[in-house]
């Protein structure tokens, strides 16, 4: 049984849709990359898939013992967040905010997680630092490990490498697949479709047209051929 | 200086006044933080108008215990302008002007059409500037302040992860099943009930300084949510104490000189950050 089980699901705001026809499923350990042009509904169906928009139809099943809170979230960067004040052990402890119900202080147990995540993600020695004086590669990480104390089953992560330069966005891409390999469901957005092709096990191409498949399939399909050279032509650019 | 310090300070109106201060200081510096961070420092003051609105009809009406009407009034608006921040029609900021303006507009219609005192213009300047109620209060309002000043602390104590998981990421939090819309909702009656507290101290139209400069001082000087909180906490209080003081000894208004050394606070937490190499 699939973690995420997604059927028929049209997505937009309101009444006016952006994407429909959604179909694909979501297994433990499975590493999907959702790619696709600007204004071709990524962030939204990442914002139904967590529920915090409804779809205009369709449905999203979970499984799997997979509960829907259990799903970990890697948002963009907020205009909010860049003059917060905020040290990252606080960020990183709210992560469990969702299991605590009423109890309003963190126990022992999660204060020893929260620093275990914090050493993994390598920001074990920023515990005390301000969020806003970080560099954009350890905010991205300090968001990962609040994102770990929430879950350790599935992982959506929106754009992740965004605005990071790329000896950064390369040790982002590494971190995400130990996490892939610790047995972590990874779901992510992604503009970089050389990447998601070298990492991921699935891809799902949303757009005018959709594709769903593993990445082999993806390669050999006539919209993953397009979209691969197109990109290719791009990146050489930028060299 | 001191020996005149000294006789004020026998008069019980001088100590309510100082204690009511204190604790008003106190709860609105708590959320102020929460406020500037999410982009409503205004609410305040858009509150405070409702509240002055509230306050004229429960003039009006003869009401003999006017919070039993200004605070449900006061508590709903703040529940409606928090509920519109993300999705509604109308902007927050646009809103928060609308209602702010709109209520105090219909507040000193009714209090000039209604009104049955002889000092209107009196009435109103005491409302909107708070001048003379802090030193006139009894007894039982000064328990209801300290009552409801120890709900606010304890409240915000308790919810204190959970407010700066909700201010922090407010997607996150609800993606990961933490009630955000819950959370917003207490914020909101927690605002309200500072706001219609504070009215007495600096009036309705100085509350949003006493909401926002003990926080916007402390996020100079310190970079986590828990010292910022703890610090403009400290700098509310002894702003509002030393005000109080020396509006005592000056003779000068008290909300309004409370808000100049809040002010003046800002001031030297902004050079001192400013040195710090901000």
């Amino acid at each position: 049984m699939a973690q995420i089980t997604v059927r028929d699901l049209a997505l937009g705001y309101d009444s006016h849709v952006i994407a429909d026809k959604l179909n694909f499923s979501v297994s433990s350990g499975d590493y999907l990359c959702i790619v696709g042009e600007n204004g071709s509904g990524k962030t939204t169906l990442m914002k139904t898939l967590l529920h915090l928009q409804p779809p205009v139809k369709g449905e999203i099943l979970i499984g799997d013992g997979l509960k829907a809170n259990e799903i970990g979230y890697l948002p963009q960067q907020t205009v909010v967040q860049k003059d917060f004040p905020a040290s990252v052990s606080e960020i990183v402890l709210s992560g469990f905010q969702g299991q605590m119900g009423f109890r309003p202080f963190y126990n022992s147990g999660e204060k020893a997680i929260a620093r275990e995540n914090m050493e993994r993600m390598g920001i074990l020695s920023l515990a005390n630092r301000c969020y806003r004086d970080l560099s954009g590669g350890q905010q991205q990480r300090v968001l990962l490990a609040r994102a770990l104390c929430a879950t350790r089953k599935v992982l959506l992560l929106d754009e992740p490498v965004s605005g990071l330069d790329p000896k950064v966005t390369l040790d982002m891409y590494e971190l995400i697949q130990e996490l892939n390999q610790e047995g972590i469901t990874i779901i992510m957005i992604s503009h970089d479709i050389a990447a998601s092709v070298r990492y991921a096990s699935h891809i799902l191409h949303v757009g005018r047209e959709i594709f769903f498949g593993t990445t082999e399939e993806y390669r050999e399909s006539s919209i993953g051929k397009f979209f691969l050279q197109q990109q290719e032509g791009g990146a050489d650019d930028v060299g | 200086m001191w020996d005149k310090l000294a006789l004020y300070l026998q008069y019980p109106f001088v100590r309510y006044a100082i204690i009511v201060g204190v604790l008003i200081a106190l709860c609105s510096s708590l959320l102020g933080v929460t406020l500037v961070l999410k982009r409503f420092s205004f609410i305040g003051d858009g509150l405070s108008h409702v509240a002055f609105g509230a306050m004229a009809i429960a003039a009006v009406l003869n009401f003999s215990n006017e919070m039993l009407i200004v605070l449900p009034i006061t508590v709903i608006s703040a529940i409606l302008l928090l509920r519109s921040g993300q999705n509604a029609k109308i902007k927050g900021d646009a809103a928060i002007a609308m209602i702010s303006v709109g209520a105090l507009a219909f507040g000193y219609l009714i209090m000039n059409l209604f009104s049955t005192s002889s000092n209107l213009s009196g009435d109103v300047c005491s409302t909107l500037f708070g001048s003379t109620s802090i030193l006139t209060l009894t007894v039982r309002e000064v328990a209801l302040c300290a009552v409801l000043s120890v709900a606010v602390v304890v409240v915000f104590v308790l919810f204190y992860h959970k407010i700066f998981a909700v201010t922090f990421d407010e997607n996150f939090a609800k993606a990961t099943g933490t009630n955000a819309d819950a959370y917003n909702l207490l914020i909101a009656i927690v605002i309200a009930v500072i706001i219609v507290l504070a009215m007495n101290l600096v009036g309705s139209l100085l509350i949003s300084a006493l909401v926002i400069f003990p926080a916007l001082s402390a996020m100079r000087l310190f970079r986590s949510f828990k010292s910022v909180t703890i610090f403009s906490a400290i700098i509310s209080v002894v702003c509002a104490f030393l005000g109080i003081l020396i509006s005592i000894l000056g003779g000068t208004p008290v909300g309004s000189t409370i808000v100049a050394v809040d002010v003046a606070a800002f001031g030297i937490c902004y050079l001192i950050g400013m040195f710090k190499g901000e």
